[in-house]
């Protein structure tokens, strides 16, 4: 619960997503985990926009996938709506899948390539079965491409016949179909051009304002997540090491892996950069088969006391509303 | 002092099933000794394969250079033989590419990679070429350099291959390096220190870099000139304080407010170029972005603008309107 009382759409508690990796072909055995999520919790507001930001590995896309039930989590719950996607019964599940879908990165690889755009956006309804009359449901998609800012004539062309701009709002319509509530948006603007990837930014917020709807906008580029979410959580090695509203995160990085994740991004004015105390974070992100002890960032900290090396911080509420997980953080 | 590089009206095409594509379509530019260019544009523009074009490394058929000049040092590259131009690579001038495990050969050592740099261009003895091995790994940041030589490209992170390829590039101290999106593989951290190494290393070894990159962010911290490409042909270049400050090209305008900025607070909203960018089969006479363009005239539908001074010394734009630009955008911002 939040505090006007409300439950929050999605609330992810101690969500642990760990891999087994085996060894051996006949006798496989398991030889250790990769701890790809290790203990993560956060809530999503309906009509916000939440960012799960961090770099390759950090495990925010393994999160995506478990909320989307595309993975079955060690340990943890899943609330959608008050209710554990986890113990879904099939009925319930289908229910759930029209209320949340997703986006991904790569329009290439996510449109099926003998399928029309038209029988592409079509699917799901089909599907579900929402409107069994074959009519309405091509004007139904006709309205969604030019919902998404493409011709409705696109109905009749494949996706290889597009530009990447193109597909990716074929992505996103298909996601519309079925009216959801809630939208996983997994890299979905990271692939394209910058002109053409601030006309589709534009477009999830023009679809957020007039649908009303929740993301979740998973992204490493934190320019467009700044721009895009409400909030912003940073996740490093399977962990959330600071949640914030995203003006004071972006203002006020507390944590020092945050930090040095900031100054590592360039601002396109040479003014500034030339300006700007620059430290890129040493060294590179640790294996997560195994995983530093204690705080996971201390090998690369330039705060670490011995302290970080035995104890896993866990986060604080340092300021209203914006949580760090550092015990040299006060 | 002739520059170091001098490219004079470069024209590369490609024939394909759809048409000749005119990739690059007569760009001219400079570089000089020592100091670092950065191409920008976005996919198609013709950054890549006008870098290829230098070191012709474009694949005829379908490729083919049809018009320029490439004078490196003195001498033009596109007059040399194949076995002159392959100790133009990689001795006089470096690469470095987007993704590292392609470039890197996957069956040989790290060590054997550079050391066989260094015995083909400089004629180098076995145990000397491995001695400096050593010493370039160290150079670009790898620790623990002997064992590093004796492992495989897929036994090293995306950064540490990139690392790599830093140090074959300048195995045989070159005067420039082409690195064509040396970092947009890898994650942001990673990105900052090899541009960092990149940086301090050109500086230190006085070596001349052309980064090319769609990266606004990137450019704005390492470039001293920039060259903005659309189309094939470079619309817009000059110092990089003045591309970002005072541009000059309506295209160039649209990228920088195309981009979400870090450093500041969230917009209302972006403001993007409308529509896509051209189909480089189908271009005809006029502008390449005046379809796109918020400031055209008719005179941009029949003639194509040529590159000409705009604003400050050695700032160029291909622009009817760019001296009524700098009011206009400044107005606008």
């Amino acid at each position: 619960m939040n505090a006007a009382g409300e439950t929050p759409l999605l609330e992810v508690r101690g969500l642990v997503m760990h891999f087994a990796i085996s060894e051996g072909i006949v006798l496989s055995r398991k030889v250790g985990d990769v701890k790809a999520v290790d203990g993560v919790d956060f809530t999503i507001g309906r009509g916000e926009t939440l960012g799960l930001v961090g770099e390759s590995g950090c495990g925010k896309t393994t999160t995506g996938r478990c909320i989307l039930r595309l993975e079955r989590p060690t340990a943890g719950e899943i609330l959608f709506d008050g209710r554990d996607v986890n113990r879904m019964e099939r009925r319930e599940l289908v229910a759930l899948r029209r209320r949340m879908q997703v986006i991904f990165q790569d329009p290439y690889s996510s449109l099926n390539p003998r399928m029309k755009v038209g029988e592409i956006i079509a699917e799901p309804i089909k599907v579900h079965g929402i409107e069994p009359d074959a009519g309405r449901r091509r004007a139904k998609v006709r309205e969604l491409l030019s919902v998404c800012g493409l011709d409705p004539k696109f109905v009749d062309r494949y996706p290889h016949e597009m530009s990447g701009g193109q597909r990716q709002r074929v992505g996103i319509a298909r996601a519309l179909a079925l009216d959801p509530e809630f939208i996983v948006c997994d890299e979905a603007v990271s692939a394209l051009d910058v002109s053409i990837q601030a006309q589709v930014i534009n477009l999830l917020e023009d679809l957020r304002d007039r649908f009303g709807l929740t993301y979740l906008f998973i992204a490493h580029d934190l320019s467009v997540v700044r721009h895009l979410c409400q909030r912003v959580a940073v996740m490093y090695l399977g962990r959330i090491v600071e949640m914030a509203a995203s003006d004071e995160l972006f203002d006020n990085p507390l944590h020092p892996y945050t930090q040095a994740l900031l100054s590592a991004v360039p601002i396109p004015d040479p003014r500034i950069e030339a300006s700007r105390a620059f430290r890129p974070p040493k060294g590179e992100v640790p294996s997560p088969i195994n995983p530093p002890s204690g705080c996971v960032f201390h090998p690369r900290c330039p705060k670490a006391v011995d302290a970080c090396k035995v104890v896993r911080p866990e986060l604080r509420e340092l300021r209203p509303g914006h949580w760090v997980a550092c015990g040299e953080v006060h | 002092m002739p520059p170091l590089l001098e490219v004079r009206g470069l024209h590369t095409e490609f024939r394909t099933g759809a048409g000749v594509v005119r990739a690059v379509d007569g760009i001219s530019y400079t570089v000089e000794a020592g100091e670092t260019v950065a191409v920008v544009g976005e996919s198609g523009s013709g950054k890549s394969v006008g870098a290829l074009s230098i070191l012709r490394l474009i694949p005829d058929p379908p490729g083919r250079i049809v018009a320029g000049e490439i004078l490196f040092d003195g001498r033009d590259l596109r007059g040399l033989t194949e076995a002159e131009m392959r100790h133009v690579r990689g001795r006089d001038i470096g690469m470095v590419f987007q993704e590292p495990m392609t470039s890197l050969n996957p069956v040989l050592t790290i060590g054997r990679q550079i050391t066989e740099t260094l015995e083909r261009h400089q004629g180098a003895d076995r145990p000397t070429a491995e001695k400096r091995a050593v010493e370039l790994l160290e150079m670009v940041g790898i620790a623990d350099p002997k064992r590093r030589l004796r492992q495989y490209p897929h036994q090293l992170s995306g950064g540490m291959r990139q690392r790599v390829m830093i140090a074959i590039a300048l195995a045989c101290s070159p005067k420039l390096i082409i690195a064509d999106e040396p970092t947009t593989a890898l994650d942001v951290t990673i990105q900052a220190q090899i541009l960092e190494v990149m940086k301090s290393l050109s500086r230190k070894l006085g070596v001349a870099q052309i980064i090319i990159t769609h990266n606004l962010g990137v450019v704005a911290r390492y470039a001293s000139r920039v060259n903005v490409m659309y189309a094939g042909r470079i619309v817009e270049a000059g110092p990089a304080d003045a591309i970002y400050h005072d541009p000059r090209h309506p295209y160039t305008i649209a990228l920088l407010r195309s981009v979400p900025r870090l450093d500041q607070p969230r917009r209302a909203r972006l403001d993007p170029v409308d529509g896509q960018p051209p189909d480089l089969t189908r271009l005809d006479g006029g502008c390449a972005f005046r379809p796109r363009c918020r400031f055209a005239v008719e005179r941009c539908a029949t003639a194509r603008p040529p590159l000409e001074p705009s604003g400050e010394a050695g700032h160029v734009s291909a622009c009817f309107r760019s001296s009524e630009l700098g009011v206009v955008a400044e107005v606008a911002a």
